[in-house]
């Protein structure tokens, strides 16, 4: 047997994992492990420019491919660095690893150079955290690391490697590596209970309003097939949340988009007034909810999750099965019965008809058009990652996705930067899809050196800046809210994003003009090595609609103000309102899907 | 829909959790607690029979979602073993307290009377004070604490519940 160093133990195990990109970035405690990836060839290290930007960078491949992303960073600053990046995985539950350098063993504990306490500072943030202590303990503690993210609900696990620990040189074949990990105090739940799986499945018979809310928890079991079926077979009609899009292909008629605080106005509809709301991997944010005792007050809750922590958390739940999503689903259609449209699904279509998605065809180019158009030019096939901000809710909203993985965003955490780094693990995943990143101006600025890396690797990922020189959603949340004192959301003062781009030796181009909005797309979408920054020059003051303003029921929601404005005017006073009139309204409008 | 933040009536809920044996695992569930607000009223760690084994017992307050959360959360810790909560009667409690407390000359010996009613022990006597060890539930103790306030207490420390199912039921 060979003698290893611990540095070449632990890319051994990161091999036999099947990891095929380390996002990282060197320093002095992780030393030993760059000089044992010089000369590694199973493992392709991408050299960030930001150890955040690495962070959403194996998130993002983590998302798109629903493997295990690993990130890679020095002790002290480039383990802080890291966090943001941690912290959205875990909102998110999205498998990653950590590995941070750590000082020697020795030196822990008395304020050596680059010494935090990367453990304590990422307990909060991670699903489970290891400090190494010996490198005969780097084979079982990664594969405890990995195990452990990627099973039950995944999440980030953050592995601390003092310096000691990598240089230690201990005998070992890589033969021994054992991937079978058990962990006798976690055994997730995988299979429901039988008896729970009937209780719903009589529940679903009985319901008049039934609704599916589904969410992020059935894009990671993988269970299109079986929610697509469910909602077929019972013509319950399917509202996701953010994280859920893409659990149903959101071209099906059964699909009502997203529901919440800037959900479609039909969707928040059918969940306020369902009596059976079946919530599948969704875990009730106060995003989705609002007035938590106004939230789909009439309904009895089925609750399908794998995290029983999640099941009476924020709503109380009659019918709770732990298991794993797509496992729960494929049991439940064993029992449930094939059940009509009915008028519930009537009364729901006539809102869909009657609150649409709208945006104003007026030949200005609105963020919502170059959204629409985005999605025309891919044929909705491109994996959309996002910023946070007015034009990550729009891309929700406008961008429709065919299947799970293809909509990544940060949900929970809501982090700004997120957008091109996620956009570049996806690209490296899938070098053949087409990936676009839909960015704000603010949010593309935060972590705007990571298109040096998109360069580097010649990943010809699309950034769709929605400039809109605004920290738009703040300035939306000062106008409605705040009386119009725009404090501090003014992003006149930005870089020429086109000179930018060339000056990292990326494509830019500026689109002001609705009909160049195609041509532009198509430029961009057709380079196969070279990233583009396209910076769509938008109005500031536009707003995202429906909106239902936070902790508010959906007796507060807001439509689009000119749409309100219009119907003023047709809408007689005590008249009813009629499809006609709505269809004279709608004549000045482009309605989402507008080219099916 | 009824919200779950904690509405309903609270009561006093002791929780042994089984823990591996880990260093950090104490932070892990102090961090826990701390984070999503959980109030602890007592908390005591020691190692079991078995050397990678650590059992903790927590006193919370909470109604029955908040309970229900912590246990949850609880369990949800990669190194937690098992979680178990005690519902009234089912286990002793027991917590051991030391009470330094005033002895003046004339006072000794009612005070010796009445830790004597209480089971407990001097061990150790000063020149102005008694050394008192005293075992039993937390309103037995709370009980002699009361009882010697008038004569001063100086300093009292007090190890936090540990509990323990009657019968052969082990946690
Ligand atoms: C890192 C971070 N800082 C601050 C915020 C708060 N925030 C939410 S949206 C937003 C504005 C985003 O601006 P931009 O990226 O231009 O998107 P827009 O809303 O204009 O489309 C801000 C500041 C955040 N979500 N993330
Ligand atoms: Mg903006």
């Amino acid at each position: 047997m060979a003698k290893m160093s611990g540095a070449q133990i632990l890319l051994e195990c990161l091999r036999q994992e099947g990891v095929e990109f380390i996002f990282g970035y060197p320093g002095g405690a992780v030393l030993p492990i760059y000089d044992a990836l010089y000369d590694y060839q199973d493992i392709k290290h991408i050299l960030v420019r930001h150890e955040q930007g690495a962070a959403h960078m194996a998130d993002g491949y983590a998302r798109a491919t629903g493997k295990v992303g690993v990130c890679l960073a020095t002790s002290g600053p480039g383990a802080t660095n890291l966090i943001t990046g941690i912290a959205t995985a875990q909102m998110d539950s999205i498998p990653i690893i950590a590995l941070t350098g750590q000082v020697r063993t020795t030196y822990i504990g008395k304020d050596a150079f680059q010494e935090t306490d990367a453990i304590g500072i990422s307990m909060p943030i991670t699903k489970h955290n290891f400090l190494l202590r010996r490198t005969e303990d780097i084979p079982r503690v990664i594969a405890e690391a990995f195990y452990i993210a990627r099973s039950g609900r995944p999440g980030p696990v953050l592995v601390d490697i003092p310096l000691d620990v990598s240089l230690g040189k201990i005998e070992w074949d890589p033969s021994q590596y054992n991937r079978n990990v058990d962990i006798p105090s976690y055994r997730p739940t995988y299979k429901g209970h039988e008896m729970q799986i009937r209780k719903a499945a009589q529940a679903i018979k009985e319901a008049k309003r039934p609704v599916l809310y589904v969410g992020g928890g059935a894009v990671q079991s993988g269970a299109q097939a079986e929610v697509t079926e469910l909602s077929e077979r019972t013509n319950i009609l399917v509202t996701t949340t953010l994280m859920g899009k893409g659990a149903i292909d959101e071209n099906h008629p059964n699909c009502l988009g997203m529901l919440g605080m800037h959900g479609t106005a039909y969707a928040n509809h059918a969940v306020h007034n369902c009596d059976l709301l079946i919530a599948v991997g969704a875990r009730f944010d106060d995003r989705v909810t609002g007035k938590l005792d106004q939230f789909a007050k009439y309904a009895k809750v089925i609750h399908i999750d794998i995290d029983p922590a999640e099941i009476g958390k924020v709503v109380h739940c009659d019918i709770p099965i732990v298991g794993d999503v797509k496992t729960v689903l494929r049991e439940l259609l064993k029992y449930v019965e094939p059940r009509p449209a009915t008028e519930w699904n009537r009364q729901i279509m006539e809102w869909k008809k009657r609150f649409p998605l709208i945006y104003p065809k007026d030949g200005q180019m609105h963020a919502e058009y170059v959204i629409d158009e985005i999605w025309r030019v891919t044929e909705g096939n491109a994996i959309v990652t996002t910023g946070v901000g007015q034009h990550q809710m729009w891309a929700a909203q406008y961008y429709k996705v065919k299947r799970p993985r293809q909509f990544i965003t940060s949900g929970g955490l809501g982090t700004m930067g997120f957008g091109m780094p996620a956009a570049i693990g996806v690209q490296l995943a899938f070098p053949n899809e087409k990936v676009v990143c839909i960015d704000g101006d603010g949010s593309f600025q935060m972590t705007v050196q990571e298109l040096m890396t998109a360069v580097v690797y010649e990943l010809p990922i699309v950034v769709a800046i929605i400039n809109n020189r605004s920290l738009g959603m703040v300035r939306q949340w000062q106008e409605l809210f705040w009386s119009e004192r725009y404090s501090e959301v003014d992003l006149q003062a930005s870089p020429d994003f086109v000179k930018l781009a060339e000056a990292y030796g990326a494509i830019g181009m500026r689109v002001t003009k609705a009909e160049d909005v195609e041509p532009a797309l198509r430029e961009a979408l057709s380079q196969k090595h070279k990233p583009v920054i396209i910076d769509f020059v938008v109005p500031t003051e536009e707003n995202v609609y429906p909106m239902i303003p936070s902790g508010q029921s959906i007796e507060q929601m807001m439509l689009r103000k000119d749409l309100e404005q219009l119907r003023a005017t047709v809408d007689t006073d005590g008249e009813e309102w009629s499809f006609a009139d709505q269809d004279a309204i709608l004549k000045q409008f482009v309605e989402q899907p507008s080219r099916q | 829909m009824a919200g779950m933040n904690g509405n309903g009536r609270e009561h006093q809920h002791t929780i042994t959790a089984l823990v591996q044996n880990h260093p950090g695992v104490l932070a892990r569930v102090a961090g826990l607690f701390a984070r999503r607000g959980f109030n602890i009223e007592s908390l005591a760690v020691s190692v079991t029979e078995n050397p990678e084994v650590s059992r903790m017992t927590i006193v919370a307050r909470g109604d029955d979602r908040v309970i229900e959360q912590i246990t949850k959360q609880l369990n949800k810790l990669i190194e937690v073993i098992r979680v178990v909560d005690y519902i009234e009667h089912a286990a002793v409690e027991r917590e051991l307290a030391l009470i330094k407390v005033n002895a003046e000359p004339k006072d000794r010996s009612e005070i010796l009377q009445l830790a004597e009613v209480f089971r407990g022990r001097v061990i150790d006597v000063g020149e102005k004070t008694f050394l008192i060890e005293l075992t039993g539930g937390p309103d037995k103790i709370d009980a002699f604490a009361r009882l010697m306030a008038p004569y001063g207490i100086r300093e009292m420390a007090r190890t936090g519940v540990i509990a323990m199912a009657r019968g052969t039921k082990t946690a």
